[in-house]
């Protein structure tokens, strides 16, 4: 998600300096509240209610964020074990214990200053279980106030009214109250309204983003350069002027690759020829982000299409827009339709139609140790999309931000085996193949 | 009177038979009967009871199933129950049964509901979420609404109208239920020599499979007996398990925590045998009691939000109190989310109030106790030697 490219010879675009003076603003407002009053909200990317927040002047801290960055930044590692030697098991989520590692070794925001102890935790509970034993973590620690946002799981792939309407009252209920509690602001409905307005537009031109990678060549890598593209309306800046600022300059460089017949922006330079168009299932791995996203330029492979990209929101698939009309029902839709909370046939459906849609050559799933939320059935959802597409699929084991679990050389081989798989489908040899 | 040995040993036979021959028995001896199963920590067995239905809970396949199928749905570091529960399914060991509930426990049981969707698309699937708000006008109402959601379901099952006063008939069988179920646990607490933890386990594993009244029964049969026999008694120490919620230990690391020298005087195993703690009230919206009854009368356990930071662990701090016990014993599955993500904030809970307390790990098909065994000596012997009492 939302990051600054971690080594020296990165090429840069203007979205991209854009979003980095974005973030560094962001990490600034955050570690100098001392000085600027600001209250701060730590909440997760899924589900988070940003233009609910920003109606009380609150300023927006996401711990899986953090965690990410210090994944980035190869600081992780020694935070995890931090953690496990403070009794948390080996077993568990290492966004979790990246984040509790950080605490306890200070909590250094990437800018090097102390990260603020949060006035609110707002736990939005939405697509992933982990989430609510996660702030009981930091309730301990902080010993801050806390407010919960339970958003059910669309067991059976859809949104019920009765699921709709328990997050409105959880939201007029429960959370507004708590976010004028504690900033001292009065809850707005208009401002909301805007902040929506605005997100509406920013939804738009990300879309219009993912939905290039249809073109061949495509002009984007929808999951290394798709987490890029998806860091402001995920984070801290949906409902903002800047995300629409961002997501149209964006726009703009992509229209330009396309009518110059460019594929995707790697670290190193324009990818070169495409050979392999891939949907990928999963979150990358952080700690060696960028030698994993070279195993695949290398290649000449592009992921056209990636479900981590809508785990903090689905704008595509079925085309959600934050609704200002009705701004409470629309944030409990948007809630609701995450990623992670819709049912294994629905993200089954999703990831057929992007094949389809996108022309891909096959599935990737990358699965992720920590994350239960999209790791377990995933060896289901490839036998599906196998069975139903008749494309080949291939699995890969990694974690989000534990070193420990990033084994290049069993990824590239299974890679490398993988990309021949798809080559001797194109030259119609052999049966039907099965799993790399 | 059937001796406790009689009693123990058709619940050993029911624990051993993953055929579930017996419930097969039960609803081949009318065409009209249906089976619904269920996994942990909690379904209201009230609503399939009430359509004449049978609650079949289902527990993973143990230590002696050999999970073959089931492992190619898995990564290593999922934990072992879903894999050994499709074993079953794929094997047709489940092929009786009706309708499954998937509790809201984890990520990795709510997305076996959606497996279970795309294997068994002609059976009953529901994931049955559950309110982590506790307010009676938004997670009860919540609550209520999805209950009478699963009566529809229930109802296109048994294909007959479940009504107020069917629920309320079978709430009152499973108040029952309940209280017997605390006796036996109050029973085993005073005096758990005359009640071995393997025994009352069992006992509750055949209530899993039983019809409720036969369990009830059942239960009432071993009290009389257990009360009647003279056992010696050893020099154990007292202690609770925690953690062992979902997937369950095998039988063998019941055994050999007590055979090490801890009394188990409670424990959160088959927690939806005891899951509300109050009797439910049987006059007025059956519904609506059974909501009220979730919301402010059901244990603490890691599948649930506490929204009161303060009374993080007080549950436990009370079980601890109320059975007298010496110590904890944190016994949770590998890769279990909700035990393991909960176990350090209990842990600091118990430091505070210097209550001794280990933890290991398990697996359903773990085959080497001297480990445990060791650990939980070592623990016993401690508290008996240096403990304040």
């Amino acid at each position: 998600m939302s990051t600054q490219p971690e080594t020296q010879d990165v090429v840069k675009e203007a979205s991209m300096l854009k979003q980095k003076d974005m973030i560094s603003a962001n990490y600034e407002k955050l570690t100098s509240t001392e000085e600027s009053g600001a209250k701060v909200v730590s909440t997760y990317v899924p589900g988070n209610l940003n233009e609910l927040i920003m109606c009380f002047d609150m300023l927006n801290n996401l711990p899986e964020i953090n965690a990410i960055q210090n994944g980035m930044r190869k600081k992780s590692g020694g935070m995890i074990m931090e953690a496990e030697k403070m009794g948390h098991s080996e077993d568990v989520c290492t966004y979790v214990k990246a984040d509790i590692g950080n605490m306890a070794k200070g909590s250094i925001a990437p800018n090097g200053k102390p990260m603020p102890v949060p006035d609110l935790l707002l736990l939005s509970y939405t697509g992933c279980f982990t989430f609510m034993k996660w702030f009981e973590l930091l309730r301990d620690q902080y010993g801050c106030e806390t407010t919960m946002l339970q958003v059910p799981y669309k067991g059976d792939g859809e949104t019920t009214k009765n699921m709709r309407d328990y997050v409105v009252k959880q939201l007029k209920e429960d959370v507004i109250p708590a976010l004028e509690r504690v900033s001292g602001v009065k809850f707005d409905i208009d401002r909301l309204r805007e902040n929506m307005r605005r997100s509406a537009k920013a939804e738009d031109d990300l879309v219009w983003v993912l939905e290039s990678a249809k073109k061949k060549p495509s002009p984007i890598d929808a999951y290394f350069g798709g987490v890029f593209y998806i860091g402001p309306i995920f984070t801290a800046f949906r409902g903002t002027q800047d995300a629409i600022d961002y997501y149209r300059l964006l726009r703009e460089e992509i229209e330009a690759r396309i009518a110059a017949g460019q594929g995707p922006v790697t670290p190193e330079g324009d990818m070169g020829e495409e050979k392999y168009r891939l949907v990928v299932e999963g979150p990358p791995n952080w700690t060696s982000f960028r030698e994993f996203w070279k195993m695949f330029y290398d290649e000449g492979a592009v992921v056209v299409s990636s479900t981590y990209t809508k785990v903090g929101g689905v704008y595509d698939y079925d085309g959600f827009r934050h609704d200002p009309d009705n701004p409470l029902e629309s944030m409990a839709d948007y809630c609701l339709g995450c990623y992670t909370n819709r049912n294994l046939p629905e993200r089954v459906d999703m990831i057929e139609k992007y094949i389809s849609d996108y022309e891909a050559d096959g599935l990737l799933i990358n699965s992720i140790k920590s994350c239960n939320s999209f790791s377990a059935g995933q060896l289901m959802i490839m036998r599906e999309i196998e069975n139903r597409t008749g494309k080949p699929a291939a699995f890969i084991e990694s974690d989000l931000v534990d070193p420990r679990y990033f084994s290049a050389s069993n990824i590239k081989n299974r890679l490398e085996s993988y990309f021949q798989m798809i080559d001797q489908k194109r030259r119609g040899g052999g049966s039907a193949p099965r799993a790399a | 009177m059937k001796t406790t040995s009689e009693i123990i040993s058709t619940c050993q036979e029911l624990y051993d038979d993953l055929n579930f021959t017996a419930v097969r028995k039960w609803k081949e001896a009318d065409e009209s009967r249906k089976v619904i199963g269920y996994m942990p920590v909690y379904v209201p067995r009230e609503l399939i009871h009430a359509g004449g239905m049978l609650a079949l809970g289902i527990l993973g396949g143990g230590d002696s199933l050999e999970v073959i199928h089931g492992d190619a749905y898995y990564q290593s570091y999922i934990c072992r129950i879903p894999r050994s529960t499709l074993e079953l399914a794929l094997t047709k060991r489940l092929d009786f049964v009706d309708g499954m509930l998937f509790p809201s426990i984890c990520d990795v049981i709510r997305n076996l509901s959606g497996m279970w969707k795309l294997m068994q698309p002609d059976v009953y699937v529901r994931y049955f979420d559950v309110p982590q708000n506790f307010k009676d006008d938004v997670g009860g109402n919540y609550y209520a609404e999805e209950l009478q959601e699963l009566r529809k379901g229930l109802e296109g099952v048994c294909g007959r109208k479940i009504t107020d006063e069917d629920i309320r008939r079978s709430t009152a069988i499973y108040n029952e239920n309940r209280k017997l179920v605390e006796e036996i646990y109050s029973f085993r607490a005073q005096s758990p020599w005359q009640a071995p933890s393997y025994e009352v386990y069992l006992l509750m594993r055949a209530g899993m499979v039983l019809p409720v009244e036969e369990h009830s029964q059942l239960m009432q049969d071993y009290l009389v007996a257990a009360k009647s026999e003279d056992r010696p008694m050893r020099d154990n120490c007292r202690i609770v398990v925690q953690g062992s919620f979902c997937e369950q230990p095998p039988l063998n690391l019941v055994k050999s925590i007590e055979m090490a020298g801890c009394y188990i005087v409670d424990d959160d195993y088959m927690l939806v045998t005891r899951w509300l703690m109050e009797d439910v009230p049987l006059d007025g919206d059956p519904i609506a009691n059974l909501a009220s009854s979730f919301l402010h009368q059901s244990v603490e356990t890691a599948a649930k939000y506490e929204p009161d930071g303060t009374r993080k662990g007080s549950y436990l701090l009370e079980t601890v109190r109320k059975r007298a016990a010496e110590g904890v014993i944190f016994a949770a599955p590998s890769f279990c989310d909700p035990a393991l993500l909960d176990r350090p904030m209990l842990v600091h809970v118990l430091n505070d109030k210097n209550i001794p307390n280990i933890s290991f790990k398990y697996a359903e098909n773990s085959g080497q106790m001297q480990p445990i065994r060791e650990q939980a000596g070592t623990f016993a012997d401690s508290i008996k030697l240096w403990s304040e009492a």
